[in-house]
């Protein structure tokens, strides 16, 4: 592993059997775990690359239990990572040699479904899939849909502000969360927002989503939820080129259609999950688009109809809508069963996340392949192309010396290529440890150091998954220092009245 | 006296918080001042004005976003959109006609610093969640950057999300880019008639449970019906636009109607009636009227379902109107120089939400909070926050809390 983790306090270590020890005070029973063999689950996240035993790892399972665990640890200097589900994608949950692992997974009950406020009030260790199936009896569901909803928590998709296929359309998690209670390192149980919308003061519900477990641990969520629509229809869309895909994509949203999801992938793509899937999908071409529209079948249908007309004269070589709602699950089950299918004909790959401004896809395609020859490995995209979100999937074999590093090295080029480009480091899995030191290819050290600032207003002591977002710590003694000039009169140039 | 200060560029409006800094000077930051009469009266030394900073910088319409400086008219981007059939999807309102000043002055640097949004707020959100990037110059002179040009971005915390509704507390926004969304294809409005309020709440409730997919809803009780255009009768109108393409909004307007058949009579709009009451929900049209200027007025942010029960703990002597599905209730106060701010805090703090007092005399919202006052840990909070960005409390002291 090439990133260099905050410098691990041996002080801290030598007290860890004490530690272990408070920590079963306040979490009694199974839910303190200090053996090497049961801590080894939680010694990665989906960033598998990336691995660290925690000192020791602790499941609470009630506000005040995670309350008193990070006051303890506030007064006591030591470091906490919390952690959902664990398939973090960018080393977010990684844990600390000398940190405790906060697990959240049985914080995992629904607690209130208000269907008249359309609301569901959930812990955050529920699984992203569970929310959705919570309320589908009624015919509801919760929008934003990341490829692994089954597996991951809404406290992780909040830190990561995660996406889905649908986000395009319906937002991402911070366009459907209204609510949540943190706990702050300082053991403060705090409320922001609830059932009604808008923050009264600053948005700092807005600051949590997405700051990935760095300025408080999220232990209740109030999501917003929404009526299915009345049918979706999927169209599947083959070019021989990735530019008139890219053009397509462009013509629809331009023309004023927006779609429920908007997909595209690469040849390698399509062909990898083609051989895992059999969805149906044309080997034949350069790139594959899949177009969702929902809403009253009246609605689907007449956009349908424009969608495919504004294909054809794109230059879109074929063209198939689904008839039927397995058909149109079957085209996405290709697209869902993307990563796998990578796993199936590379021994390992790593999967990159950053977002382009659209009309630059051709460029970075053509560019991304210039980089695949020169690193000597394979890469398959897969996008959102509705909003420029682009995951390529670098297929390389760990158990060959320096493939891993080469593959690191391929995806940091590709990231830098996309911030070139207008667009930035990632669009949804965060930046945790992987991306780290990136960030001054997009940030200043001034834009840097405000947003530490910012971390320093929630957690001052920096003991709150440090080591993750940002490449240099500062103190924020050091952070909050101003130097002030003095006297004279700005621009006096200009009218002053 | 007030001194003013005009930066031309991002380097002036930088030495100009520094030299305020040094000198221990406040600023208030001004777009155009359209909003001045709201929220908390400050007390400053210096204004900076903002409103060299104009200009449309890129606008890319198949990428659905657009760059302006912060200080560019809000008529001038909604009229480039208009040109291009896009329109800013959060719909946000003209503030000037209800406080007593001329249409049209605000700037987009105003419109989200103070975090505006209307009718389509339920379905589209707030100007927050179209706020995607943003250089401002913070309370250290600073200038930062945040966001970008793209939608999905989590590449480091999401200022634009915290500087959206910070009343200009936090730092002097220069640029901004924001999505915007085509325009509707058309649009109807299916108005159900004669309900009371607890009733009305319960439709909308079904209305916006449904697939329908309503973009609008609002209930203008008898007492304030007339005010609004495009109704057919001044009497209490439960109101839900659908909007999209015509065979869709054709569908949903007869799925609708029938759905709501059994809460009481029901009648349908056409895109032009629809248009014109929208605008007027929009603009809060009864209490911009004359009559209603120089009364109190809150703007309740609530959960929607029990939107009448907070309402029946109010004065009914005053007069109000729901929009949002009921999570929005604007509320004109009977009387002059009495904003009976103890039973609206009351209610809030009962049912939920926050109030805001949007428009009183100057006297009254200097003795009052105008902002809704907060538990005292998430007060700390955002204090923190505060002096993250501003710690010597130079950007528009106590324009929300005192003391932030
Ligand atoms: C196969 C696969 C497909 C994926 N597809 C998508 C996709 O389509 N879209 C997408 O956006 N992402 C995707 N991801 C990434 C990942 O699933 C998301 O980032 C997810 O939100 C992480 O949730 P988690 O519960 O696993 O969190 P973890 O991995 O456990 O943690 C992620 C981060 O959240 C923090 N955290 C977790 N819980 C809390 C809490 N309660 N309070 C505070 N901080 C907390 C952690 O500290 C960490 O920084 C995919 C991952 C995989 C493996
Ligand atoms: C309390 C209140 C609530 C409102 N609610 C709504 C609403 O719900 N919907 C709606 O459509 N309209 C609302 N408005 C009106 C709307 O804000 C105006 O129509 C328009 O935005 C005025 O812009 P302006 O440039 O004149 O802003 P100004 O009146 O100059 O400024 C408004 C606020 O924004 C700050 N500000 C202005 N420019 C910048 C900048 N560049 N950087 C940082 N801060 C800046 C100012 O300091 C001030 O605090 C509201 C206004 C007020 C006062």
């Amino acid at each position: 592993m090439s990133v260099k983790m905050p410098e691990t306090d041996a002080a801290v270590l030598s007290r860890r059997a004490q530690i272990v020890k408070t920590l079963r005070t306040i979490v009694p029973g199974e839910g303190v775990i200090d053996r090497e063999r049961e801590m080894k689950p939680f010694e990665s996240d989906g960033l598998t690359a990336y691995r660290q035993l925690p000192m020791v790892v602790v499941l609470p399972e009630t506000t005040r239990q995670v309350a008193e665990i990070l006051k303890y640890c506030q007064d006591n200097g030591i470091k906490v990572v919390p952690r959902g589900a664990g398939t973090s994608l960018s080393g977010g949950a990684l844990p600390l040699a000398d940190g405790v692992l906060l697990g959240m997974a049985k914080f995992n009950k629904v607690r209130e479904i208000d269907f008249e406020n359309r609301v569901a009030v959930v812990e955050p260790g529920v699984t992203n899939l569970a929310v959705s199936n919570a309320v589908a009896h009624a015919g509801f569901y919760y929008a934003p849909d990341p490829s692994s909803q089954i597996a991951c928590t809404i406290g992780g998709n909040v830190a990561e502000n995660s996406g889905g296929v649908h986000c395009l359309k319906y937002g991402m998690t911070t366009n459907n969360v209204l609510g949540c209670e943190i706990v702050l390192m300082t053991g403060e149980v705090l409320r922001l927002g609830g059932k009604h919308l808008d923050a009264e003061g600053y948005d700092l519900l807005g600051l949590v989503v997405g700051s990935e477990g760095l300025l408080g641990v999220v232990t209740e969520v109030t999501v917003r939820i929404l009526k299915k629509p009345e049918t979706a229809r999927a169209v599947l869309i083959g070019f021989p080129t990735s530019e008139q895909a890219g053009a397509c994509v462009s013509k629809v949203i331009g023309t004023g259609i927006i779609p429920g999801g908007m997909e595209m992938m690469d040849k390698p793509a399509i062909h990898a999950v083609e051989q895992f899937v059999h969805a149906g999908y044309p080997l034949d071409v350069e790139a594959l688009l899949i177009v969702e529209l929902d809403g009253p079948a009246a609605e689907v249908d007449h956009l349908i109809a424009r969608v495919e007309a504004i294909a054809n004269d794109c230059g879109a070589v074929s063209c198939q809508a689904s008839t039927s709602e397995q058909q149109r699950l079957l085209f996405w089950a290709g697209r869902k069963a993307a990563f796998p299918a990578a796993g199936r004909i590379s021994p390992d790959y790593y999967c990159m996340d950053g977002t382009i401004p659209r009309a630059k896809l051709p460029l970075v395609l053509r560019r991304m392949k210039e980089l695949s020859e020169k690193y000597g490995l394979g890469v398959a995209n897969v996008f959102h192309a509705g909003d420029g979100n682009l995951h390529p999937l670098i297929l390389y074999d760990s158990n060959k010396p320096g493939e891993l590093d080469r593959a690191e090295e391929f995806g940091a080029d590709i990231l830098r290529l996309c911030v070139e480009v207008g667009g930035v480091l990632t669009g949804e899995h965060g930046v945790g440890v992987e991306k780290r030191d990136l960030m001054p290819t997009m940030f200043s050290e001034i834009d840097l150091n405000a947003q530490q600032r910012v971390k320093c207003a929630f957690d001052p002591k920096g003991l709150l998954n440090p080591g993750k977002v940002f490449p240099q710590l500062h103190r924020c003694a050091e952070l909050g220092r101003m130097h002030i000039s003095g006297g004279q009169v700005p621009f006096p140039d200009l009218p002053r009245f | 006296m007030t001194d003013v200060l005009k930066p031309a560029d991002i380097h002036q409006a930088e030495e100009a918080v520094r030299w305020a800094v040094g000198n221990d000077k406040t600023l208030e930051l001004v777009g155009s001042g359209s909003k001045r009469a709201l929220g908390r009266p400050s007390q400053t030394d210096i204004t900076l004005d903002l409103s060299s900073f104009t200009g449309v910088t890129l606008y890319e319409p198949d990428e659905l976003i657009l760059s302006a400086r912060a200080g560019t008219p809000l008529a001038e981007i909604e009229k480039l959109l208009d040109d291009n059939n896009q329109q800013l999807d959060f719909e946000p309102m003209d503030y000037g006609p209800l406080l007593g000043q001329p249409a049209g002055q605000g700037t987009i640097g105003g419109v989200l610093a103070t975090n505006l949004a209307g009718p389509r707020r339920i379905k589209a959100g707030a100007a927050r969640d179209h706020f995607l990037g943003v250089t401002a110059v913070t309370g250290r002179g600073e200038a930062i950057k945040s966001g970008g040009r793209v939608v999905k971005n989590v590449t480091g915390y999401d200022m634009c999300k915290v500087l959206a509704g910070s009343w200009g507390t936090l730092a002097a926004m220069t640029d901004v880019t924001i999505k915007v969304l085509p325009k509707p294809e058309t649009e109807a409005t299916v108005v159900v008639e004669g309900l009371n309020d607890g009733q009305a709440c319960a439709a909308m409730a079904a209305a916006l449970g449904s697939s329908c997919d309503v973009s609008a809803a609002a209930h203008l009780p008898d007492h304030v019906a007339s005010y609004f255009d495009g109704l057919l009768k001044a009497e209490a109108a439960t109101v839900l636009r659908l909007e999209g393409v015509a065979p869709s909004v054709a569908h949903r307007t007869g799925m609708l109607a029938k759905l709501l058949q059994s809460f009481g009579y029901v009648v349908t709009l056409d895109a032009a009636g629809s248009q014109k009451l929208w605008r007027s929900v929009r603009q809060v049209a009864p209490f911009a009227a004359d009559s209603a200027l120089a009364r109190p007025l809150w703007r309740i942010s609530t959960p929607p379902a029990q939107a009448h029960r907070l309402v029946d703990l109010i004065t009914p002597a005053a007069q109000m109107f729901y929009d949002w599905g009921g999570g929005l209730v604007w509320v004109a106060m009977p009387f002059e120089g009495e904003a009976d701010a103890g039973s609206i805090r009351r209610a809030v703090v009962e049912l939920g939400g926050h109030a805001t007092l949007v428009r009183a005399p100057a006297a009254l919202r200097a003795s009052l909070d105008v902002f809704q006052p907060q538990e005292p840990g998430l007060a700390a909070l955002s204090k923190r926050v505060k002096e993250s960005f501003d710690p010597k409390a130079v950007l528009n002291p106590g324009r929300m809390w005192a003391g932030v």
